[in-house]
C-alpha cells in the first residue's frame, strides 16, 4: 500500500520490453498492451469483462516488481519486463500447473487447434508436462441438449461465470470447493447443465478458452490443421482480443 | 436434521435477509441441522436472493460447513506440528479404533466423524480437539480418548462431558505493557476524546506503531489513509481470524484482555469517523463468543458503546461480531471482507486497498487484536511513551506464543529488539535444533541464529514461537507446514493451487523414500515461482518453510533420499509385481533389486 494513491486517470505511455506503449485513461497494463498489438501471454483474461487475476500467467513485472498484467493499473514512465527468459519459464511451468492439475489429452480434443491452453503452451515452448499428472476424477455433464460440459478440462479461469453474470446477466456458473478440490459448479435445482438456463447463444456458452464447455453435433467442422492456432501461432493473433 | 420454517427464518431475520450475512445465515443454520442439506441451500439462496450455485460455492470453501452428513459427533483433532509432537496422530487412531471408523469418514449410524483441522490455537496445551466446531477439548491423554469415545457412545452432549477437559489456561508466562496491568475501562478513550481525533492520530504517528499482523504496516498512515477516504460511511475491524499456526497470543487477548481490543477499536472509530465495527473471529474460537458480548454488553452500559460515547455527541459506535468457518486465507484482510460479505474467502484484487474501498465498498481500516490493545495503551501513556520501548523501527512490546519443546510454553511479552535466545532460556527450552518464528509463514531459525533480535529490523513475526529440539525431524515439521498450506490454498490462482499441492506430493514422495535430490531442485523451483506469481501472500509464503529447512538442515533431506543422484520417481519392483503374479514366477531374477 502506498502512501499517495497513483493516478491512473490520465492517459500516458509506459515501456513494454523497452518499447513505448500509450495506454488509456483506467486502462490496466494488459489492455493497454493488448490493444498496441503486444502479445503479453494469458487464460483468464477478455477484454470485455473484469478481470479475474487467477491464472496467473500475465505476470510481468513492474519497475522490478512482480505483478498481474491485468490487475495492475497503467501508470506514466513503468517499466514493463514481460518477453523475458525468466518469466517465459515461470508461464511455461503455470501452464504445466494447468495441464496436470486437469485431464487434458490434446489429440482427441474437439478444441485442438482452437485452445487457449494449448496455443500459449506451444508459445511458451512447453514440450511436456514436467510434474506427475494428477488425474483427477471429474464430472462430465451431458444433459443439455446443446451443450456439454467437462470438466476435465475446465482450468477455472471463470470467463463462463463471468460472462454469464456480467453479460447474460443469469448467473449460470459458480466456482464451488477451496484448494486443489475447487471447481466449477451449475446454478439449477439439480446441478446440470440442462436444468440450468444456459442456452446456446450465451455468451457464457461460447466463451470457454478450452474444452470445457462444447456445442454438441459440430465437433471437428473445421478439420484439425486448419484451425486458428494451427494457421499461426497465438502471439500473432493479437488483435483479436483487443478492446 | 429437519429444520422448521420458523428456526429458518429466524436465522435470516437475524441477518435482515441480506446476501453478506451469508456465512453467518449458514453457520447458525448448520449449528441446528448439523449440516448443510442442498435443499436447505436452495432455501436460503431464495431468501436472500441469490443463485443456488453461489451459495453451494460459499458453503463448499469453508472447512467448518458440510454439505453432506458429517455425524452428530464431529471431532477434529487440532493438527499443527507442536499437536503432532504430543502425539496427537496416535491419539486420532486411538480414538477411531475405538469408535470403529476410518478417518475422514462418517460412521455408518451417523454417530460420529473424526478428521484433523489446521491449528485451532491451544497450542502450549495440547494436544487439542474441537467438538461440532464449538467445544474445545485440551491436554489430550490415552485416559481422555478413552472416556471420549465412551460419552460419544453413550450420547452425552459435549457441553455435559467433564469441565475440566475444555479448561483453557491463559498460559502467561511473562506480561510487560499489554499483558500487565490495564488502564480501567474508558480512560483511553476519555483520553482520546480529550486529544481530538486529528492530534489522537498525530500521536499515534509519533509512537511509530506498526500492526502486530506480521506485515507490520504504520498503523497510524492506515488509519490517515481511512479517514481520509471518502465514503458513506466508514468500518474498523478487527482481524481476530488468529490462524497462524502456533499463534494463540489473540485467544488470549480475548479472553482475558478484551476491553483493551474493545477501547482500541473504539479510538479507531473516534478517529477515522466509524460508526460501526466489526470483530472477525475465527470459528475455532467460537466459544469465546458468551464471554465477547458479555464484555460488549457491559460497555454499552458503561456508555464507551453505543450513541454519544462517554457523552461525546456525535461520536456514536457499536461494534458486531462475526464468526469464521475454518479458513486461514480469512486472516488475509481483503478475503476477510470478503467473508464479511458473506462471500467466498478469496483475496481481492488489490488495489484499491480496503482504506479506501474495504466493507461494502466503504472505506474501512483492518487491524489485529494485539494492535488494537497496543492502541489503548498509547492513548492513555503517549506516543513518545510507546516510541521510548522497543527499537527504532519497532517499538513497543510484542507477545509471543511459546510452544513445542519447552518447559514452560505460554505467553511472553517482550519489548521488540529482544534475541531469540533469551525467549529460549526464558521458556526452559534445552537441546534446541529450531525454532519457527512467525509460524510457517515465518523463518525458521538454527542454533547459529539465535542471537539474532526480533523486530521489523531483524525477524520479524506475528507472534507464534515454536520451539524444535535435536529429537525432531525437521523435514516432517517442513512436511507439517506444506499440508497446512496446500489445505489451506483458497484455490483462486492457478501457482497457490497446484503448487502447494505439488510440494505435498512431492514431500510425500520424499517421506517414502523415493526421492532424489532432483526433487529437492523442484521444491526450490517451485518456492520460486510461488514467491513471484501468486495472487496473495499465502502461496508467496507457502515455501518459506521449506526454502529454510532445505538451507539450514539439508541433511534432514537426504536421510529422506533413495539416492542423491537416480531419480526413480515410482517403486520398480511393486510396479513388477503384477507381472510376476501373471507369470507365476518368483525367482531372485524376477525381483528388480537383484537386478540393479
Amino acid at each position: 500500500m502506498s502512501k499517495t494513491r497513483i493516478d491512473a486517470l490520465s492517459p500516458g505511455t509506459f515501456l513494454l520490453d523497452g518499447q513505448e506503449v500509450e495506454f488509456g485513461p483506467g486502462d490496466t497494463v494488459l489492455q493497454a498492451a493488448t490493444s498496441a498489438g503486444h502479445y503479453i501471454p494469458h487464460l483468464c483474461w477478455h477484454p470485455d469483462f473484469s478481470a479475474n487475476g487467477s491464472c496467473r500467467l500475465c505476470t510481468v513485472k513492474v519497475n522490478g516488481r512482480s505483478g498481474a498484467a491485468c490487475t495492475v493499473q497503467a501508470a506514466s514512465g513503468q517499466n514493463i519486463e514481460s518477453n523475458t527468459d525468466e518469466l517465459n519459464a515461470q508461464r511455461k511451468t503455470v501452464l504445466q500447473m494447468l495441464f496436470i492439475e486437469g485431464n487434458h489429452f490434446c489429440p482427441s480434443c474437439e478444441k485442438s487447434g482452437k485452445c487457449l491452453l494449448q496455443a500459449t503452451a506451444y508459445e511458451m515452448g512447453m514440450e511436456g508436462p514436467h510434474f506427475e499428472e494428477f488425474y483427477p476424477n471429474r464430472r462430465v455433464d451431458a444433459s443439455h441438449p446443446d451443450l456439454l460440459l467437462d470438466l476435465n478440462r475446465c482450468i477455472l479461469c471463470s470467463l463462463c461465470v463471468r460472462a454469464s453474470a456480467e453479460v447474460d446477466g443469469k448467473n449460470v456458473f459458480a466456482i464451488d470447493g477451496h484448494g486443489i478440490q475447487t471447481h466449477l459448479v451449475v446454478n439449477s435445482p439439480s446441478g446440470k447443465l440442462a436444468d440450468s438456463a444456459l442456452k446456446p447463444n450465451d455468451t457464457a456458452a461460447n466463451i470457454c478458452p478450452v474444452g470445457a464447455i462444447l456445442h454438441k453435433r459440430i465437433g471437428f467442422a473445421t478439420p484439425y490443421g486448419q484451425r486458428r492456432f494451427d494457421i499461426s501461432p497465438i502471439s500473432q493473433q493479437v488483435e483479436e482480443d483487443a478492446p | 436434521m429437519n429444520i422448521k420454517q420458523s428456526e429458518l427464518d429466524g436465522v435470516l431475520s437475524r441477518y435482515g435477509h441480506k446476501p453478506q450475512g451469508l456465512v453467518q445465515i449458514l453457520r447458525e443454520t448448520q449449528q441446528l441441522t448439523g449440516w448443510l442439506p442442498r435443499e436447505l441451500l436452495g432455501q436460503i439462496a431464495d431468501a436472500l436472493g441469490l443463485t443456488l450455485a453461489h451459495v453451494q460455492g460459499v458453503a463448499g470453501f469453508y472447512r467448518f460447513f458440510h454439505t453432506h452428513p458429517a455425524g452428530t459427533y464431529r471431532v477434529l483433532f487440532s493438527d499443527n506440528i507442536t499437536d503432532r509432537m504430543l502425539g496427537s496422530e496416535a491419539l486420532l487412531q486411538d480414538l477411531c479404533q475405538r469408535l470403529q471408523i476410518q478417518p475422514n469418514q462418517m460412521r455408518a449410524d451417523g454417530r460420529v466423524s473424526v478428521a484433523t483441522t489446521s491449528c485451532t490455537g491451544l497450542c502450549e496445551q495440547g494436544p487439542a480437539a474441537l467438538i461440532n466446531h464449538k467445544h474445545v477439548v485440551t491436554r489430550l491423554t490415552p485416559p481422555r480418548i478413552a472416556q471420549m469415545a465412551a460419552l460419544i457412545e453413550q450420547q452425552v452432549p459435549p457441553d455435559q462431558w467433564p469441565p475440566v477437559w475444555s479448561q483453557v489456561d491463559d498460559s502467561i508466562r511473562l506480561a510487560d505493557v499489554k499483558l500487565g496491568h490495564q488502564p480501567a475501562p474508558g480512560q483511553g478513550i476519555a483520553a482520546a476524546i480529550a486529544r481530538g481525533p486529528q492530534a489522537m492520530l498525530e500521536d499515534l504517528k509519533r509512537s511509530k506503531l506498526r500492526g502486530r499482523g506480521g506485515a507490520g504496516y504504520a498503523t497510524a498512515t492506515k488509519w490517515q489513509l481511512c479517514r481520509n477516504a471518502p465514503g458513506h460511511t466508514h468500518y474498523v475491524v478487527c482481524n481476530a481470524d488468529e490462524g497462524e499456526p502456533g499463534t494463540f497470543k489473540d485467544r488470549v487477548l480475548l479472553t482475558s484482555y478484551a476491553d483493551s481490543v474493545l477501547e482500541g477499536m473504539t479510538i479507531g472509530a473516534y478517529v477515522v469517523g466509524a460508526q460501526r465495527g466489526l470483530i472477525y473471529l475465527r470459528g475455532e474460537y467460537s466459544y469465546l463468543l458468551e464471554n465477547l458480548h458479555a464484555v460488549l454488553q457491559r460497555r454499552r452500559e458503561q456508555g464507551l458503546l453505543g450513541a454519544s460515547i462517554l457523552g461525546k455527541a456525535g461520536f456514536d459506535f457499536d461494534i458486531d461480531i462475526h464468526v469464521g468457518a475454518g479458513a486461514y486465507v480469512c486472516g488475509e484482510e481483503s478475503a476477510l471482507i470478503e467473508s464479511l460479505e458473506g462471500k467466498r474467502g478469496t483475496p481481492r484484487i488489490r488495489p484499491p486497498f480496503p482504506v479506501e474501498r474495504g466493507y461494502l465498498g466503504q472505506p474501512t481500516t483492518v487491524n489485529n487484536v494485539e494492535t488494537f490493545s497496543a492502541v489503548t495503551h498509547i492513548a492513555v501513556n503517549g506516543g513518545a511513551w510507546w516510541a521510548s520501548i522497543g527499537t527504532a523501527q519497532s517499538t513497543g512490546t510484542k507477545i509471543h506464543s511459546v510452544s513445542g519443546d519447552c518447559e514452560r510454553p505460554g505467553l511472553y511479552e517482550y519489548p521488540f529488539g529482544t534475541r531469540i535466545g533469551r525467549i529460549l532460556e526464558d521458556c526452559g527450552a534445552r537441546d534446541t535444533q529450531a525454532v519457527q518464528v512467525g509460524g510457517p509463514s515465518g523463518v525458521c531459525l538454527s542454533a547459529f541464529e539465535f542471537t539474532r533480535r526480533i523486530g521489523f529490523e531483524d525477524v520479524p513475526t506475528a507472534g507464534a514461537f515454536m520451539v524444535f529440539d535435536r529429537s525432531r525431524d525437521m523435514f516432517e515439521v517442513a512436511r507439517n507446514f506444506a499440508q497446512f498450506f496446500a489445505h489451506e490454498s483458497c484455490g483462486f490462482c492457478t501457482p497457490c493451487r497446484v503448487g502447494t499441492e505439488l510440494v505435498v506430493r512431492r514431500l510425500d514422495k520424499l517421506s517414502q523414500g523415493y526421492g532424489s535430490s532432483d526433487d529437492l531442485q523442484v521444491l526450490f523451483q517451485l518456492d520460486k515461482l510461488m514467491h513471484g506469481t501468486t495472487h496473495c501472500g499465502l502461496g508467496a509464503a507457502a515455501c518459506n518453510p521449506l526454502r529454510d529447512t532445505i538451507a539450514k538442515f539439508r541433511p534432514a533431506y537426504e536421510r529422506h533420499l533413495k539416492s542423491l543422484h537416480f531419480v526413480p520417481g515410482f517403486d520398480m519392483d511393486a510396479e513388477v509385481s503384477q507381472a510376476r503374479l501373471a507369470t507365476g514366477r518368483d525367482d531372485s531374477q524376477a525381483h528388480m533389486e537383484n537386478l540393479l
